[in-house]
């Protein structure tokens, strides 16, 4: 019973702060909310028992909140805090495709006949997971650890102003860049 | 508390991630959208794990989940960023060059 009060608390939570990121009219106020219900969503995480992962989702998504806090200020060019803003588009498609999206999976979490649980949770749920990733589940870490690496490598690229291979650009008679730093093509 | 309830909760979470992913101009505020989605999918998948089989390869499923929103988080700021650099402008609008 209190487990059942708790979850509704933190859903609740959960879901009025992820609608107040389509509401608020601030991106910064946007940001906030959405760290709150990855908060009450980690939190939520931790009544299942899992530790390792409810607290890593919590940190992560504190973090990842405050660089898009940061990245907001700096694309905005203002104090977004201070600066209402209303930029939607196609915002009634957008509605009745969220509706009817959620009445599908609604309607599938209520008329699936679950299965019954089979099996129980291990003693030390991070322990367990550590030797999943370490024994039988190692394919799954080896395959996201280059992907992870890839991301870097791409991120790097895409943001990078101005490449190694690409200083001329396009135009092979565009002069000579003025590099701040020495050494590269442009010597 | 049951299955029911919680995979309730998440479609709920998902659905209003994907309103914001669909509606909104603003990259990184479609980011977000995402981001609600896979916090949805993350709220389910904790769930199936915990109320069907409580087995460690859940919790591996999760991390991947994880993973996957820092993938997306790193790639939607690189675009930003390009986006804004290129374009003087972080708005989807402005970037619909592939539209049909």
């Amino acid at each position: 019973m209190l487990s059942t009060i708790v979850f509704s608390v933190l859903a609740v939570i959960a879901l009025a702060s992820g609608i107040a990121v389509f509401r608020v009219d601030s991106m910064a106020r946007a940001t906030y909310a959405l760290a709150v219900s990855f908060v009450a969503v980690g939190a939520l995480l931790l009544m299942f028992d899992l530790d390792y992962i409810g607290v890593i989702t919590i940190l992560m998504m504190v973090m990842e909140m405050a660089i898009m806090a940061i990245y907001m200020i700096m694309f905005m060019g203002m104090n977004p805090a201070l600066m209402p803003m209303s930029m939607v588009h196609n915002k009634r498609w957008s509605a009745i495709l969220a509706v009817g999206t959620f009445l599908l999976l609604a309607g599938g979490a209520l008329l699936v006949p679950w299965p019954a649980r089979s099996g129980s949770p291990a003693t030390d749920l991070t322990a367990s997971l550590g030797e999943a990733i370490m024994g039988s589940k190692m394919l799954v870490m080896l395959t996201v650890s280059p992907i992870l690496f890839a991301t870097i490598v791409a991120a790097l690229v895409l943001a990078n102003p101005r490449g190694r291979y690409d200083r001329w650009g396009d135009d092979l008679q565009r002069a000579r860049p003025d590099d701040p730093q020495q050494g590269g093509l442009g010597k | 508390m049951t299955l029911q309830l919680v995979l309730i909760a998440a479609a709920a979470l998902f659905c209003v991630g994907l309103y914001g992913a669909l509606s909104q101009q603003v990259v990184v505020m479609v980011m977000m959208g995402l981001e609600l989605m896979l916090n949805g999918v993350i709220l389910a998948a904790a769930a199936f794990w915990w109320f069907l089989a409580p087995t460690p390869d859940g919790q591996v499923l999760l991390l991947v989940v994880i993973a996957a929103m820092t993938v997306e988080m790193a790639m939607g700021f690189a675009v930003a960023t390009l986006l804004h650099r290129s374009r003087g402008s972080d708005m989807t609008d402005s970037a619909t060059d592939l539209s049909g």
